[in-house]
């Protein structure tokens, strides 16, 4: 069967680990949001201005490094804004993210348009070059998925850490979920929910715009029209399987992008030839939906997510 | 700071803040006008002479309202029951789908049907597709935004499917395409000669139904109802999941019609690119008309406009056509704002 040489080959799992690093930030980004209590539909677009911005920077002569902070900070400007509108002045969530979605987009198409005005085909940067971890690399199959990669792919799951260790094991971390679950408790504390969220989506939308650039600065090497393609929308769903975790939102992502990368060595098959290749496409995007179903019924949503708190008021 | 509600809006508050924002978007997008290099008041002239400033130009705005009238009307009425259908892309291409399906015989089906049961049924689909979110929404709590938004990307990946195997124009030259339409299954124009047809007509009879069925109806009343307070509602005895099943029906057989009406009366077959993201442009022009059916029109056809004559400005003056989306992306956020603000004042403290 050629599944199960697929299974067994080690560029297929690394294909896995790099589908989903983009994911995850993306998903840590929003997981951020909610658990503060706010649902950040901008992640679609800020994820373009991620992959256009911190392209830009690296085209126009910066360090990729330089160009990775130049997209967080791209996010956290968009991010900002999402913020004022829905935590003071609680306006809905759902609209304002639409909207910022529709601004981050063609912001960015804005720019490169105004950047690159002649160009037919975009200019390439030299990408993030995959770094081979001495020894750890030399685990069959696993070795190659999970050590040999770009060094985004390794701040991609420093990132999960980093997340679970601050919502679970610090002193924010805690007033952060509170802040989603019972904003009154957080305000009885002292401590400002208005501040929290807005530093929750700020933050949360940097990581997002980071997911973004790694589509430009690691999978790829430059910007093109729709690249991003529903990856923001998926990892809204991924939140939603992780149920709010960060480490089951990391293996949600993980899994979808197995599944993701199976769908694109199954097309080379003999299935391939049988059946047409947008049903292939379609995949990631009926897993997703059948996920929300399956973790419908469990999902452990913050409470307060999506409720404006507004000081003052019972 | 806090918010405190203002006890009795002055019509200074109620218009000022909507026309200020308006403004402040207009700003804005001069600000980045300027970015390119280009006069702000000379590019806003060429978007409003490329929009309106010949019978060509009008004409062609309100060739461009009409999906846009489907589209706003469809977030409108599902929006006013808090149904966020972000869906009406897919809805309007089931549409479009089903008007080529009954409107040629490629599929062998006998001949072109009439065009009245064609809308009908490109209604019934775009409907279909939007109930099974709704369904997942009231059955098992699944958040419809991303199962609508996640549909659009499954239907485009599904048309392409059928415009490369049996929907495939066998006169095409290789290009994703379908048959055209039977000619007895086209819209036909309003007035001959002038390049504007049915559809855009039929786009008003809907705003009018739709404003008769949200102001006179029952079903208006419980749509309102559901959107204020689901809770309140059922507590009072409205069957709030059959409420938005029927909202998702109406929703979705109005985004369809977008569909049916661009392939009938204007494309003349399906093709990828049928839509420029109509069913997302929807929500702007649902919410710049503060989710009034008749202020739908009147907001398609600006929003129409300012897509319109941003086209013919980019040829002309050379910034990019984005233009158009940062300026009503931007319109759009302070509108939400200036809502708000009619109705709240900030206090310190």
């Amino acid at each position: 069967m050629e599944i199960f040489e697929i299974l067994l080959s080690a560029s297929f799992w690394a294909a896995a680990v790099r589908i989903a690093s983009p994911l995850i930030f993306a998903s840590m980004g929003e997981l951020i949001c909610e658990r503060a209590g706010v649902l950040n539909l901008g992640i679609e677009g800020i994820m373009v201005v991620g992959a256009f911005a911190g392209w830009m920077a690296v085209y126009a002569g910066t360090g990729l490094w330089v160009g990775v902070g130049v997209a967080m900070a791209a996010g956290m400007l968009f991010g900002l804004l999402h913020a004022t509108l829905t935590v003071p002045f609680g306006l809905s969530q759902h609209v304002v993210g639409l909207g910022i979605t529709l601004l981050a987009t063609s912001a960015a198409y804005y720019a490169y348009r105004l950047a690159l005005p002649e160009v037919t085909s975009p200019p390439r940067i030299i990408p993030f070059q995959l770094y081979e971890v001495p020894l750890l690399s030399q685990i069959p199959i696993l070795g190659q998925a999970l050590f040999n990669q770009t060094p985004l792919t390794y701040l991609a799951f420093a990132v999960v850490g980093v997340t679970a260790f601050v919502l679970y094991r610090t002193p924010l971390g805690l007033a952060l979920r509170a802040a989603g679950e019972n904003p009154s408790a957080v305000e009885a504390q002292g401590l400002s929910v208005t501040a929290l969220r807005m530093g929750a989506v700020i933050v949360g939308s940097g990581l997002m715009a980071v997911g973004g650039a790694f589509l430009t600065m690691s999978a790829f090497d430059s910007f093109f029209f729709e690249m991003v393609n529903g990856r923001g929308w998926i990892c809204i769903a991924l939140v939603v399987f992780g149920a709010w975790r960060p480490g089951k939102a990391l293996l949600g992502a993980l899994l979808f992008a197995a599944f993701d990368a199976l769908q694109i060595r199954l097309q080379q098959t003999g299935l391939g030839m049988l059946v047409p290749y947008q049903v292939f496409l379609m995949i990631p995007y009926i897993l997703s939906i059948l996920a929300l179903i399956l973790m419908s019924r469990r999902a452990e949503v913050p409470a307060a997510l999506m409720v404006p708190y507004n000081r003052g008021e019972r | 700071m806090r918010l405190e509600p203002v006890a009795k809006p002055t019509v200074a508050r109620a218009l000022g803040f909507p026309v200020a924002a308006l403004a402040l978007s207009v700003v804005v997008a001069s600000l980045l006008v300027l970015l390119a290099g280009a006069n702000p008041f000379a590019t806003l002239g060429l978007i409003l002479k490329g929009a309106a400033g010949s019978q060509f130009a009008a004409l062609e705005t309100l060739n461009r309202a009409t999906p846009l009238i489907f589209t706003g009307l469809a977030v409108a009425v599902a929006f006013r029951a808090k149904l966020w259908n972000i869906g009406a892309e897919a809805q309007l291409y089931m549409g479009a789908l089903l008007t080529v399906v009954f409107g040629t015989s490629a599929l062998g089906l006998p001949g072109p049907q009439p065009l009245i049961l064609i809308g009908l049924a490109a209604m019934i689909g775009g409907a279909l597709i939007l109930l099974g979110p709704v369904i997942l929404k009231t059955r098992f709590g699944v958040d419809e935004v991303v199962t609508t938004l996640l549909l659009n990307f499954i239907m485009l990946l599904f048309i392409s499917l059928l415009l490369e195997g049996p929907l495939k124009d066998p006169m095409g030259m290789g290009w994703p395409k379908s048959p055209r339409l039977d000619p007895d299954a086209r819209l036909p124009r309003i007035v001959d000669g002038l390049r504007l047809h049915w559809g855009f007509a039929l786009a008003l009879i809907c705003a009018a139904v739709v404003w008769v069925i949200e102001t006179r109806t029952t079903l208006g009343y419980e749509i309102r109802a559901v959107g204020q307070n689901p809770r309140a509602a059922r507590f009072a005895g409205i069957p709030v999941n059959l409420v938005l099943l029927k909202t998702a029906l109406l929703s979705g057989g109005l985004a369809a019609l977008a569909g049916f009406s661009e392939v009938a009366g204007l494309k003349g077959s399906l093709t990828l690119d049928l839509s420029p993201g109509f069913g997302y442009t929807g929500i702007v022009v649902a919410m710049l008309a503060l989710l009034h059916p008749l202020g739908v029109v009147v907001s398609a056809i600006f929003v129409a406009g300012v897509f319109v004559g941003a086209d013919s400005m980019s040829r002309a003056a050379g910034v990019p056509t984005y233009i158009a989306d940062i300026l009503l992306a931007t319109a759009l956020l302070f509108m939400v704002l200036a809502i708000l603000l009619t109705r709240f004042r900030i206090v310190r403290g």
